[in-house]
């Protein structure tokens, strides 16, 4: 590969302006969510098509945090995202092993019914949702949505987990037996600590889908005092008016957490922890 | 130290049978080696002693005490396996320390054990290392020495060589042969390589198809094999196996030649005869003549795969150099006496 870039300066070229027009093609709505965010109110409609505004303010971003229910929403979110990582997680987990290395009856039926509920576009389930989650008294409630988004989550996570256990070689486990373990310590000592960049994927990709939910937020929660984020970003747009600044301030903040989740273990996704387990 | 039974043992995966009838006794102290070809049930029967799969009929017990329920924890027996299955998030210390610490023995305890069994094993280097920052070599060595730290009643090895390169394959044997001497434990070696075997075994047990074909000492094999399977498995050229006609005083060989056997089975239907036990001789004294097709000078030995008129193709092989080329005639005697007879099935046949 290295040769072969030294060999064609032109394709180098080529390839990283190729990566570079992408990375621009893909990162300019973020580029322009910030540049509002920072464009103070009066300017917004006079310089609205300019790529850097004239003057720059962090007044949007001090609004939203100190005169409007923008903490509440985030925290709600954070409840709600951070609850359903962590139990879709836990639970994928478990399935994802059992998947990966037990032989039980039923095994292909429950990978075939996981994978059926993948295929329903969710509009269609929305109404069943809200009769069920009325039946149980649980509307206007965060745990109304911790329960629905682990629900909708376990399978696509499950089939990660199992991914990640199957890259596990099945001789580790064998030999933590052979050294006196029961199976329950071969999995806590051995499997876990190599599964953990699994466990990460999973966490971080359950947590930022659990994050920018807004259909079943929308139809579930109606009160103030329980909304999530995304919910809470359409109360800046009013009868009668938009307030674009706050609402892209709001949304730059949004972005926070799932940034910092992704820094957080994205060492673990790129390191390969298996390696020098099996041959080599 | 401990003595290994297996009676009657079999392994079924639903209808699929893989081990059938498996009786063995192997000694204390005894070096066994399971030899075969690849799916001949050998690595099944060495993981049902360890405990790892299910025995599905039989007995297995360990110094008379019934195994078959015993989960591996609790057989008291170390493994080394093929892939190495080194933790690789532990460094060599604390590999070859896990089973102490899952006993909770105590720190000093396990560092002084680890630093015993490094070196021994010539690893006192690197016990801070992680696996992967080993080679193939170094990570078969923590392979076993996790194995010896544990002190256990008897050592399996599954294939445990098969990773490496030719040379470190020969110095990794050498090293388990002193291991084994030294230790003077019960160890189970399953390997393809019959060289393998042949150099390590007390007795070796020769696997085809989930049935036990021989069971003996290797020069049991190579000089009386039970079958032609064996006799065929065994020894490295390849025993030359060829048609024959039981005959007055005798076999007729199919260039009409008559090779006298006394005492021989009128259900003999093949001979079987090692390529070092045929020689290269004179015409008049000669069996069989034929067109050298190939010639390997190896320098201690010649190999000459030749094509013999009647017969079909056969190997030679000479102590030390001949000066032969692709083409020439070749007169080729078997030797008295080193001939082995086999029925239709297969069956070594004894002569009177």
């Amino acid at each position: 590969m290295a040769t072969w870039q030294r060999a064609n300066p032109l394709m180098r070229t080529g390839k990283l302006a190729a990566i570079a027009f992408y990375l621009c093609f893909a990162l300019f709505p973020l580029y322009w969510l910030i540049k509002i965010a920072v464009t103070p109110d009066r300017l917004i409609y006079t310089e609205g098509t300019a790529l850097w505004p004239s003057e720059f303010t962090i007044g949007n971003f001090t609004t939203v945090i100190w005169q409007t229910d923008f903490l509440r929403f985030f925290g709600n979110s954070l409840i709600v995202s951070l609850s359903t990582a962590a139990i879709a997680t836990l639970i994928a987990a478990g399935a994802g092993y059992a998947f990966s290395r037990f032989d039980f009856r039923g095994k292909r039926l429950v990978i075939a019914l996981m994978l059926l509920t993948q295929m329903f576009p969710l509009l269609m389930i929305i109404a069943p949702i809200y009769r069920i989650i009325a039946a149980m008294g649980l509307l206007n409630s965060l745990s109304s949505l911790i329960l629905v988004y682990i629900a909708f989550n376990i399978p696509f996570a499950t089939f990660l987990m199992q991914s990640f256990f199957d890259g596990i070689p099945k001789d580790l486990e064998d030999a933590a037996m052979m050294d006196g373990c029961t199976r329950f310590q071969s999995l806590r000592k051995v499997i876990l600590p190599l599964t953990l960049p699994g466990l990460g994927a999973t966490l971080g990709f359950v947590f930022t889908a659990a994050w920018s939910e807004v259909l079943f937020a929308l139809m579930l929660i109606k009160s103030n005092a329980s909304m999530t984020f995304p919910v809470g970003l359409l109360t800046f747009v009013s009868k009668f008016s938009v307030d674009w600044g706050q609402m892209m301030a709001a949304g730059v903040l949004a972005l926070v957490p799932s940034c910092m989740f992704f820094i957080f273990i994205q060492r673990y996704l790129v390191q390969g922890l298996t390696s020098g387990a099996v041959k080599g | 130290m401990a003595r290994l039974e297996l009676t009657g043992v079999e392994k079924r995966y639903g209808a699929v049978e893989v081990l059938r009838d498996v009786n063995l006794r192997i000694n204390d102290g005894e070096f066994i080696v399971l030899v075969g070809p690849s799916g001949c049930g050998k690595s099944t029967l060495l993981r049902m002693i360890a405990g790892l799969e299910e025995i599905s009929e039989g007995e297995f017990s360990i110094d008379g005490k019934r195994m078959n329920e015993v989960p591996p924890r609790d057989r008291d027996i170390a493994m080394v396996f093929q892939s190495y299955a080194l933790y690789p998030h532990m460094d060599v210390a604390r590999n070859m320390g896990f089973s102490m610490e899952i006993r909770g023995e105590g720190t000093p305890a396990r560092r002084s054990k680890v630093a015993a069994a490094a070196a021994t094993l010539g690893l006192s280097a690197l016990t801070a290392r992680l696996p992967k920052a080993l080679s193939g070599g170094q990570r078969q060595r923590v392979a076993m020495g996790r194995a010896i730290v544990r002190d256990p009643r008897a050592f399996l090895f599954d294939e445990p060589l098969s990773n490496l390169d030719a040379a470190l394959r020969v110095e990794m044997r050498l090293e388990i042969a002193r291991l084994h001497r030294r230790l003077d434990a019960t160890m189970v070696y399953v390997t393809h390589d019959q060289v393998e075997a042949l150099t390590l075994a007390d007795r070796i047990v020769v696997l085809n198809g989930g049935i036990i074909q021989q069971v003996g000492t290797p020069l049991d094999l190579y000089e009386t094999p039970a079958n032609r399977f064996v006799a065929q498995f065994i020894g490295s050229p390849t025993m030359n196996v060829i048609a024959v006609t039981p005959a007055e005083g005798g076999v007729r060989l199919g260039n009409g030649v008559l090779l006298a056997l006394p005492g021989v089975s009128i259900d003999v239907t093949e001979l079987g005869i090692r390529p070092e036990h045929l020689d290269l001789a004179d015409p008049a004294a000669s069996t069989m003549t034929g067109i050298a097709d190939v010639v390997e000078h190896l320098g201690s030995d010649t190999n000459i795969y030749a094509q013999v008129e009647g017969i079909g193709p056969l190997m030679v092989r000479q102590h030390g150099h001949v000066a032969l080329r692709p083409g020439d005639p070749v007169d080729i005697a078997i030797q008295p006496g080193k001939a082995h007879l086999f029925d239709t099935a297969g069956k070594a046949l004894r002569q009177a």
